[in-house]
């Protein structure tokens, strides 16, 4: 039999984004793949150098679509971490209410998406629809359902108000309520057990290798998360567990991500129960508007955990109104691209949009 | 952690699903049936109260995708800190991201909870938001207008609402001399008030000489003061004297003023001119005019005479300034007291006058000296800004008497007394200040400190027809320092008479002001006779106003002219009904020193023209 050459994306219902993967198969197998990235690159980085350093938290959140907070937050912090700046305490808890937000709406989603490729039809349905109540959530607080442009430099742009955090106990105990009914359903299902148990296994030294992290390398046994091995935020005055396996197949990844979600529900109560009151959450990086205000000259790594694993922003200021560089880790660089062109081969045409759905490959943070 | 583990098989399993069956669909059918209200902060599409806006563009400078353009507006007209322009958002390019109404220096954009807008035309896209809102003509909204959405709050305001306060001496030190008040912003201090400007330039219409005022600033923000100099020599050389006593009218229309503090412009200009060395002057600026070889004299060395010597200077006349006075600068030199405006300050903007080959021969007054005549027959053009020199009296009994003086000479005499040209000016015990102007503000708080030096305690009364510090025309910052120096206001109160016993002062009666301006606008002051008070004082000045001398002027050349309540009437260029003659200042416009500088540069370009004609 001959070698075939098929074009899975960008415009496939399996495919998670505009990312595309040329497959060479022989049969069902795939031979060769080679990633196609590029779909999506606005040159975000080089953008940013033409923005002031506030007008860049519209364009940021894009960077990566389903998780547009992380983005914001790093970004943010790089420039707190220059500037010094003395961020708000209660900010700071808001700041990590949003991401533990952002990730349960991802993982909900992530749940969601492993329903198409495999044909498991509930799943996408229900976590699309408890995401919604996240996404609820994220309207009332910063008036927008997916780019929140809510964390800034400084703080946030709004305060929690009582009523808002009544909506966060209220979905929490709703999703929290949900989670059996995942497990019974979805994780204990056969379709997905047969389709998922002991395929596309990443071993320890091959996700060290590539430089993976998030599930991908947690489900190897390696309990590697920035919040506990470098905690930002206050992530140290939380109590919370970071779930890890040791098949590294891809069903111990989605499992794990469903398991992180009871662990954010529990950071979320224990923020809005720590979080001091008060009415102040942003301060200016410097005096002037935001058309003129400048951070001091430096440059600063911030890594944050994303729902796909460490996520990284290094910024530079030469001390004017713009940034003088921003680079970004997208946390699915590595499984993206050397992932797919490197461990594909071998496996069978439906093991690739496991891949990409269980490491979670997100093309626009891999475009930038 | 222990993965899921397959169940084994169970005859009951699918039973489980069951429970789900009866459950509602979480799914929303819209339109019509369920209308879902956006949130409380949505950032929908946007409405603009026009009735606020002031179009000054801040909006579609912070936009960072471009999507808000400024568009002038038929039928809106260009005003005091307004701009005829209007935001038009594209809608193709907007991302929602609310900045726009974060920044909006006066708070006219808002966005609406509207989120829905069909149309199969393109252009509907591309809107100029009114007060209404993007859908309003489709008669949606309760009240006929969108409901509102993100509004702006202390945390998302990205605008910076408070100045960077300017070093001050205290009251308590500042009263004993008269040394400057205000030192001056530092570096950092500058740029981080010139960062708060946005830069719309709506003060550039305010200003009576158009300066380019963000130009300089943005000077300043970017640390470049060489270029922040030639900015201000483009059309003000007092920069020094206006960055420390200018009326600051700039400020007033400022667009961050609207919501906060005005940007501190006239100390920035100041900054520029205190940290550029004057030996540098020559070099930045480099003017090298070619010469015409024609000659302009001009009669009066104050604000609007050397404005005018400068600006033809630069375009390569030859120049001669005639001043009455021993130094030249007028009312700069002799009016305003030293701790706002030290003669240092004053000699630098002079010198670099002077040094464009401008003379200026002082101790010359015309009518005494020299001839008018002489020297309408020695140039080609004159000018004249001779001011408003005469102290006008209330004439009410008494001011006759020799301690009752006038606030100018009495400014001068301080002045000259200060800088060692003169005698010493007598000092009272009690003094009482009739008037509520500037020059009320100067002499009040100059005699205050003269008290203070002399006799170690401040006993001022300044006494004025306006009946709260808002009405008097003094501005308000002159106020405030007056009082905190220990000067004691009396508003609303006008003189009957000085009360003179063995020939001398014992002080003055005053009766209750009820009104000052009758319905028409015009002076027509109206009194409680019934209520009086009387202050004690051993020296009463008077500063309600100052008068214009025209004597030195021939009679054959005053009846030619034309005159509007004492002040000579000009064309745009400030040419009389004399051709060759000229006139600017007080003795045209007043009142202050910015409208003397705009009267040099508009006489300058007119002098040229009628000149290149000639």
């Amino acid at each position: 039999m001959g070698e075939v050459k098929l074009f899975f994306g960008p415009n496939h219902p399996g495919m998670h984004g505009n990312f595309s993967v040329h497959m060479y198969v022989e049969g069902d197998v795939v031979k060769r793949a080679r990633p196609l990235p590029g779909f999506l690159h606005r040159g975000f980085e080089k953008l940013m150098e033409r923005r002031y350093w506030y007008s860049n938290i519209a364009l940021i959140p894009r960077i990566c679509v389903p998780e547009p907070d992380i983005n914001e937050a790093c970004y943010a912090m790089g420039v707190e971490k220059i500037a010094k700046l003395e961020v708000p305490e209660r900010a700071q808890w808001i700041r990590m209410i949003v991401l533990e937000l952002a990730r349960i709406a991802n993982h909900l989603m992530a749940v969601g998406g492993i329903g198409g490729p495999i044909g498991l039809y509930t799943a996408p349905q229900w976590g699309t629809a408890d995401r919604d109540r996240i996404l609820d959530i994220f309207e009332a607080l910063s008036g927008a359902r997916v780019y929140h442009m809510y964390i800034v430099i400084g703080g946030v742009r709004k305060n929690l108000t009582p009523r808002i955090e009544d909506m966060i106990w209220k979905t929490m105990d709703y999703i929290e309520s949900r989670l059996p009914d995942y497990e019974n359903l979805i994780f204990k299902n056969r379709i997905l057990h047969s389709r998922l148990k002991g395929r596309l296994i990443l071993t320890r030294e091959q996700a060290l290798e590539m430089g993976v992290t998030g599930v991908g390398l947690r489900a190897t046994g390696v309990e590697y998360d920035v919040r506990k091995v470098d905690p930002y935020l206050f992530y140290d005055k939380v109590d919370f567990e970071v779930p890890t396996a040791t098949d590294g197949d891809a069903f111990s990844r989605v499992y794990l991500k469903f398991k992180e979600i009871p662990q954010s529900i529990k950071i979320i109560r224990q923020a809005l129960e720590k979080m001091p009151q008060g009415d102040k959450v942003n301060v200016p990086v410097s005096k002037g508007s935001a058309l003129r205000r400048i951070v001091p000259k430096g440059m600063a790594y911030v890594h944050i955990e994303s729902a796909r694993g460490e996520y990284g922003f290094f910024v530079v200021s030469d001390g004017k109104n713009k940034p003088y560089r921003v680079a970004v880790r997208g946390a699915s660089y590595p499984q993206g691209l050397y992932g797919i062109e490197k461990y594909l081969p071998g496996t069978r045409i439906e093991d690739v949009p496991i891949w990409l759905a269980t490491m979670d490959v997100c093309a626009p943070e891999i475009d930038r | 952690m222990a993965m899921q583990e397959l169940p084994k098989k169970d005859f009951f399993a699918p039973l489980k699903a069951w429970k789900f069956l009866g459950k509602r669909p979480v799914t929303i059918e819209v339109p019509n049936k369920v209308k879902r209200e956006a949130s409380d902060r949505y950032r929908g599409f946007h409405i603009n109260d026009w009735s606020k806006c002031i179009g000054c563009g801040t909006c579609s400078k912070i936009c960072p995708t471009d999507a808000i353009t400024m568009v002038e507006v038929p039928g809106l007209v260009r005003d005091h800190g307004k701009l005829p322009q209007r935001p038009v958002i594209d809608y193709g390019r907007c991302s929602f991201c609310a900045l726009c109404v974060d920044i909006c220096t006066t708070g006219s954009l808002q966005m609406t909870r509207e989120y829905i807008h069909v149309s199969d035309d393109a252009e509907d896209y591309v809107y100029m938001p009114t007060e209404k809102g993007l859908n309003a003509k489709r008669g949606l909204y309760e009240h006929g207008k969108a409901p509102l959405g993100w509004i702006k709050d202390e945390n998302s305001d990205i605008l910076d609402l408070v100045r960077v306060k300017m070093p001050m001496e205290e009251p308590e030190v500042r009263v004993k001399s008269f040394i400057e008040i205000v030192k001056g912003y530092s570096k950092e201090q500058a740029q981080q008030e010139a960062a708060r400007c946005v830069g719309c330039g709506i003060c550039t219409y305010t200003c009576p000489e158009h300066m380019d005022i963000p130009q300089y600033i943005e000077s300043i923000y970017k640390g470049d003061l060489e270029e922040g100099l030639r900015w201000l020599y483009r059309t003000n050389p007092l920069s020094m004297v206006c960055g420390r006593v200018c009326t600051h009218r700039c400020e007033s229309s400022c667009s961050v003023g609207v919501r906060g503090e005005p940007v501190a412009i006239r100390w920035l200009k100041r900054y520029i001119i205190d940290n550029v060395p004057f030996e540098e002057y020559d070099r930045i600026l480099n003017i090298r005019p070619e010469k015409k070889g024609k000659s302009v004299g001009i009669i009066g060395s104050g604000p609007a005479g050397l404005s005018a010597a400068y600006f033809l200077s630069t375009m390569g006349y030859d120049v001669t300034i005639y001043e009455a006075n021993a130094r030249p600068g007028g009312v700069m030199r002799y009016g305003i007291p030293r701790y706002r405006l030290p003669d240092e300050a004053l000699d630098k903007d002079i010198a670099f006058i002077e040094a464009l080959g401008v003379k200026i021969l002082v101790n010359t007054k015309v009518g005494q000296e020299i001839g008018f005549d002489e020297i309408a027959k020695k140039h080609d053009a004159v000018f004249i800004s001779t001011g408003f020199g005469l102290g006008r009296s209330t004439r009410v009994p008494g001011t006759d008497h020799p301690n009752v003086k006038q606030a100018l000479p009495m400014l001068k005499m301080i002045r000259d007394y200060l800088r060692g040209d003169g005698p010493k000016p007598p000092v009272p015990r009690k003094l009482i200040v009739i008037g509520g102007g500037n020059v009320a503000m100067d002499i009040s708080r100059s005699m205050a400190r003269l008290q203070t030096m002399e006799y170690g305690e401040v006993n001022v009364h300044t006494l004025s027809l306006e009946r709260s510090f808002e009405e008097m025309p003094a501005d308000m910052d002159e106020i405030e320092e007056a009082l905190e120096e220990g000067v004691e206001f009396h508003p609303g109160w006008g003189p009957i008479e000085i009360v003179i016993e063995d020939d001398e002062v014992k002080g003055a009666r005053f009766k209750k002001c009820l009104r000052v301006f009758d319905e028409n606008h015009r002076f027509n002051p109206q009194f409680d006779e019934n209520n009086q008070i009387f202050i004690e004082a051993d020296m009463v000045i008077e500063a309600i106003g100052q008068a214009p001398d025209y004597s030195y002027l021939p009679q054959e050349l005053q009846e030619k002219l034309e005159f509007v309540r004492g002040r000579i009437k000009t064309n745009e260029y400030n040419q009389t009904a004399i051709e060759w003659l000229f006139a600017g200042g007080d003795i045209v416009h007043g009142p202050d020193i910015i409208h003397g500088v705009a009267d040099g540069y508009a006489a300058a370009k007119g002098i040229d023209m009628y000149l290149s004609k000639k």
